[in-house]
């Protein structure tokens, strides 16, 4: 087995103490980052990436990727304690893990959270080592209609996949394409949409769009609420993690459901928001004890977050196999590599094998270390919960503006997070899904070279696009997936009319 | 503003912050459309112009945002009473804001360090109602700390103003 040689070289690469020291680090800061309103997966990564500049590629990939593992975690606990989803991902889990937190059962939930996240993360990289390989040894022979068509893939099933209107996915994603645009065209060095302006002339940092959006809007959001953290103590001794151990096995289909919801939806980019919900609502519709969802069942937290971390994790594949994220924290993750001068996609596999191992290995590292840090560290993260907003907020901002202002060094990137502060806010309260435009801003000049470079091939003709069995078949997939929306809402319209005339 | 159905006066209405949202959207794509068409959007001897890709996301902007306004109208009676944000709630939300866009301002003028402890101790001060003595040690604290980080650990230079240039930095 080749595969298994390569993993034990990337476990002789991320085994240096050096790096275990920046994987407790990254999994200090992730869980910290996951508690805090206002700074997620995505932001925090995206702040902490210029720390990492000067740091070894391996290094600092492995670090950053135990922020992400970290942030998983941690919104686990806001949700439960305090009935505040930390991350939008653990939404779902504030459903039973918060009135489990009521009957004084606060550290079963976590121990159950904490441990089928990592039953959930563990499976999808154990898919990610044997799978990624494959995908990347067949993923040398695309060609420019095939990326554009993976490309489109993604996108489409935001559409057809995602849990807001369709309209609002198409617009939030187009919007990312027209940011994406703005700038010098590389192809023909001309400028587009600068209007005379020197300072778009770099064009929008999807860093800066993730920062304002997820950061600074999700802290005016929180603003509105007026939260007021009141929550349940969060102690754990190892006697009730045994219990909870003991208990889990019995649920290992609903586990097993949400694997596989979770590592489907993080390779097709559904995320970890959408696979949580999914995994929630088909494990409620599946079990016996379906009816006392809500008031507090613990597989009503096996399922959304063994989702989650499955999603969040095998989000992962398509970014090193192909370079197209599956989350926005992945698209964070690919900006960095791309800034350590790594292009990820199918030759990655070829030219860094060090790199991908290492990362790859680090990732079923990082996970036991997470596992067994926030289940030792939890009281601590509860105690900073209860710093009182006034604090929390402007100090968030004041990060967030630090992180904008060091991607470039650029005062303007700052003014540009504030922007996207407010819009973030406006469209997070009128249901335009934020995760499209991040991944479109990423995405939007390789889509437009790979469809300008397809174009050029086939003289114009979009024919091209089913010129052979695997590129139709995934456009014609994809188109399905983007009209999915109108099909179901067909077949919910014919199931609805009296059966008479369905018969005939 | 609406202030019929069931909004409260002030109250910003979703059915019309669906409308701007979807008209600035529209708006949008009516400007890529146009600078598309400046740089061309047809094939030049070379392949296709600076603006053939642009130009299709700039018609699929414009038809989205008029989709939703559409939307947005078939259903203006069922949204009366729907409220974006009352103005109650939007009063903390500018609060917020506000002080923000002051606070980066502030940066480009005196530099992260001075506007950060003005910004936090500002915020501690009204808004937390904090004692002097707290507030000072948070806003004072903050910026050392960065300091500490940012300048001398990793290396990364954050905008300094003249305070910092009379310490020497």
């Amino acid at each position: 087995m080749e595969d298994v040689g390569n993993l034990m070289q990337g476990f002789a690469v991320a085994l240096t103490w050096k790096n275990l020291l920046f994987m407790l680090i990254g999994i200090l800061l992730g869980v910290l980052i996951g508690v805090l309103p206002g700074l997620g997966g995505a932001n925090g990564v995206a702040i902490l990436l210029p720390l990492t500049f000067t740091m070894p590629p391996t290094s600092a990939i492995i670090m950053l990727s135990c922020i992400y593992w970290g942030a998983l975690f941690g919104g686990a606990i806001t949700s439960i304690l305090f009935n505040i989803p930390g991350e939008p991902w653990s939404v779902a889990t504030t459903f039973d893990g918060y009135p489990m937190a009521q009957q004084g059962r606060a550290a079963e939930a976590m121990t159950a959270a904490f441990t089928s996240s990592f039953v959930g993360a563990l499976f999808a990289v154990v898919m990610i080592t044997f799978l990624a390989p494959l995908v990347a040894k067949f993923a040398l022979r695309f060609g420019p209609p095939e990326f554009f068509a993976v490309q489109l893939l993604t996108f489409c099933s935001f559409v057809g996949m995602g849990r807001e209107p369709p309209v609002k996915t198409i617009a939030s994603m187009m919007l990312g394409f027209a940011l994406a645009a703005v700038g010098l065209d590389t192809v023909t060095g001309q400028l587009r949409m600068t209007f005379g302006s020197t300072a778009l002339l770099q064009g929008f940092d999807f860093l800066i769009a993730v920062i304002g959006l997820f950061g600074l809007g999700e802290i005016l959001l929180t603003m509105e609420e007026g939260l007021a953290f009141k929550g349940k103590g969060g102690k754990i001794n190892p006697r009730i993690v045994l219990q909870t151990w003991k208990q889990l096995p019995q649920y290992w289909a609903t586990s097993v459901r949400a694997i596989l919801i979770g590592c489907w939806m993080g390779i097709t980019p559904g995320g970890a928001t959408p696979a949580s919900f999914m995994s929630y609502g088909m494990a409620k519709r599946i079990s016996k004890n379906g009816s006392k969802f809500g008031e507090g069942q613990i597989e009503g937290v096996i399922a959304p977050e063994t989702a989650a971390h499955a999603a969040g994790t095998s989000a992962l594949l398509p970014m090193l196999t192909l370079g197209i994220p599956g989350s926005p924290t992945a698209a964070v993750l690919l900006g960095g590599l791309l800034i350590w001068g790594l292009q990820p996609g199918p030759l990655l596999f070829v030219e860094k094998k060090d790199f991908v191992w290492g990362l790859i290995a680090s990732m079923y590292l990082g996970n036991i270390a997470g596992l067994l840090i926030v289940l030792t560290t939890v009281p601590w993260w509860a105690a900073i919960l209860r710093i009182p907003f006034a604090i929390i907020a402007p100090v968030i901002v004041v990060i967030c503006a630090i992180g904008a202002y060091t991607v470039h060094n650029n005062m303007f990137d700052v003014y540009m997070m504030i922007v996207f502060g407010v819009i973030g806010y406006g469209f997070k309260k009128l249901k335009y899904p934020l995760a499209p435009l991040v991944l479109a801003l990423v995405l939007g000049d390789m889509a437009e070279t790979a469809f300008r470079q397809s174009m050029l091939l086939s003289k114009g003709r979009m024919g091209i696009f089913w010129s052979n069995p695997l590129v139709g078949s995934i456009v014609t997939l994809a188109l399905v997936l983007l009209v999915w929306p109108l099909i179901s809402r067909m077949i919910t319209a014919l199931r609805a009319k009296p059966p008479a005339v369905a018969v005939s | 503003m609406a202030t019929s159905g069931g909004n409260a006066r002030g109250d910003i209405a979703t059915r019309w912050a669906e409308l701007v949202v979807a008209a600035l959207i529209a708006g949008g794509g009516l400007v890529v459309v146009i600078d598309s068409v400046r740089v061309g959007i047809t094939w030049a001897d070379d392949g296709p112009r600076a603006g053939y890709f642009p130009f299709f996301i700039g018609c699929l902007l414009m038809i989205a945002g008029g989709v939703i306004a559409v939307e947005t109208l078939l259903k203006w009676k069922k949204l009366a009473g729907v409220t974006f944000v009352t103005t109650e709630r939007l009063k903390p939300v500018l609060l917020m804001l506000l002080p923000t866009i002051g606070y980066v301002i502030l940066i480009a003028w005196l530099g992260i360090y001075v506007a950060s402890l003005v910004y936090v101790g500002a915020f501690m001060r009204w808004q937390g109602k904090y004692s002097w003595v707290k507030t000072f040690a948070v806003a004072v604290g903050l910026p050392i700390v960065l300091f500490a980080i940012f300048e001398l650990w990793f290396l990364v230079p954050l905008p300094k103003g003249p305070v910092e240039r009379l310490l020497g930095f």
